[in-house]
């Protein structure tokens, strides 16, 4: 038996203070917790939506929880609704203002650009949030094979056009197809993906399949599914809810706590699966990476 | 068996307005409340209580131009499940979805105006919940009936209250507006025909 030398047993005296001192942590941690109770605590004292090694979300929640308006206008409904969706044969025309327009078939694109697992946090604009591991490659990847022009200034993505495939389209209330933009310097940003898949597996329809953006410091709608188009133009591009809703979406939709919808508040969310609510961080917590894009813009006038 | 033939329809009655409440617990506990439960109950308390104000607005003009006078004893007790699944609803959005977090409520509710016009019905249906009891319909004599309508604002508002926490699909609110202002009209209507006979209020 090994002998536990005497300068490592704790005395009783302090033995009985420490117990002493853990049941006064307990009454102070019982009393703090009556007193924010009666306070009602504050915003601050909820922890923060980005933290280091944020927990994912579960395959099932990313998969039955969707916003994708071509199939169903209940996120409940949307996996259901787009289970027999046709992703093959499938053709992604990349063009516009590039020295080398391609259209290419999925196969051929994910040949040439192998996608990589990356884990983002996913902010929706409906002020819940998700952690996400995405199959993926990098949106800058493409744009550098395309040779975007000097008169290149924005990047102009479309969804597919199909009602008979995407039901909702014959909601004639929405101009579709689903359109989406980012100014060239941002989609030249190392975080933005073209995703393929999650959790190591094939994208399935609810999610976008076979091709969608990923923008993870942007509230998700940026992030565009079944994409069928991307496009360099010179001119800000008009999105699917800029014309939806003008005075509600703005073409940048950067996650900002400070900023809120007209109609409701961003400072906190949800993260799926957790019941307590969390603090919104500002580039949903990807501002060391991303803050350089928009140094001297009023974020509140561009939002 | 007699006291059963004389109540069999509020028996009915109390047994659909439960339903609801059953199918959210029965949901909750088979995980099938979506991927945010919290949400999925608000969506759901907020729609019930939606549907039995309109119930409750309806049985007057129901009873007054169909003459279904048996539906007469349902107005108070849909009133009050319309109250009911509110409080559910204000209970779930302050104790749930805040954990009673007042400082994170007050620092989100400025940019939520919909949350201060459905307060404001709230606070509206108070007064007529507590008043519903058969001696305060005595105490307030010809009074009551006055204060009672302050169920049509509070429908108003609850109707508003959807509109402006709906993003794009405005289906549901826009059913809801339409079934609220055409009750009112009815009712409208019939208080003023009521107001030109000769020798009688409202």
């Amino acid at each position: 038996m090994q002998k536990i030398k005497s300068s490592e047993i704790t005395p009783k005296s302090l033995f009985l203070t420490r117990r002493d001192f853990i049941a006064g942590l307990g009454a102070v941690a019982a009393g703090a917790a009556f007193l924010s109770a009666c306070q009602g605590g504050s915003l601050s004292s909820l922890p923060p939506a980005s933290e280091p090694n944020d927990k994912l979300t579960t395959k099932r929640d990313i998969t039955s929880y969707n916003n994708f308006y071509e199939f169903s206008l209940s996120k409940d409904d949307v996996a259901e609704a787009a289970r027999n969706f046709k992703t093959s044969p499938w053709t992604v025309a990349v063009g516009g203002l590039v020295a080398n327009p391609r259209t290419y078939a999925i196969e051929d694109l994910l040949k040439q650009f192998p996608p990589e697992e990356r884990v983002y946090r996913l902010r929706c604009v409906e002020a819940w949030s998700m952690v996400i591991p995405w199959l993926g490659f990098p949106m800058a990847k493409l744009l550098q094979a395309a040779q975007p022009t000097t008169d290149a200034k924005y990047v102009r993505f479309e969804t597919l056009n199909d009602p008979v495939e995407m039901p909702g389209q014959a909601d004639t209330s929405f101009d579709w197809p689903y359109a989406e933009g980012l100014r060239l310097d941002e989609a030249m940003n190392d975080l933005v993906l073209l995703s393929n898949g999650l959790y190591g597996e094939t994208l399935l329809p609810q999610n976008g399949a076979p091709l969608r953006l990923v923008v993870p410091w942007k509230y998700g709608f940026k992030s565009i599914k079944s994409i069928v188009k991307i496009e360099l133009v010179a001119e800000m591009p008009v999105s699917f809810w800029m014309a939806a809703v003008p005075e509600e979406y703005g073409f940048y939709a950067n996650v900002n706590p400070d900023v809120p919808h007209p109609r409701w508040s961003q400072a906190t969310e949800r993260r799926i699966g957790e019941y307590q609510r969390r603090q919104t961080v500002l580039f949903n917590g990807y501002g060391e990476e991303v803050a350089y894009l928009y140094q001297g813009m009023d974020l509140k006038k561009f939002f | 068996m007699r006291w059963l033939r004389a109540h069999w329809l509020e028996i009915l009655f109390n047994l659909a307005a439960l339903l609801p409440l059953g199918l959210l617990v029965w949901d909750f506990a088979r995980g099938q409340l979506t991927a945010n439960p919290i949400q999925a109950v608000q969506l759901r308390t907020g729609r019930d209580a939606l549907v039995l104000l309109v119930i409750t607005l309806a049985i007057t003009p129901l009873v007054r131009f169909f003459r279904l006078g048996c539906l007469l004893p349902l107005r108070r007790l849909a009133g009050l499940y319309a109250f009911g699944y509110a409080s559910l609803h204000l209970v779930n959005f302050v104790g749930v979805d805040y954990g009673f977090n007042f400082g994170a409520i007050f620092a989100d509710v400025g940019d939520k105006r919909y949350v201060l016009a459905g307060l404001a019905g709230y606070l509206l249906l108070l007064p007529l919940a507590v008043t519903s009891t058969h001696g305060w319909v005595k105490r307030l004599g010809r009074n009551w009936e006055r204060l009672h309508w302050f169920i049509y604002p509070a429908a108003l508002l609850a109707v508003v209250h959807f509109f402006w926490q709906t993003k794009a699909d405005f289906r549901q609110p826009i059913i809801f507006g339409v079934l609220v202002i055409f009750l009112l009209a009815a009712r409208l209507i019939s208080l003023s025909r009521r107001l030109k006979q000769p020798g009688r209020g409202i």
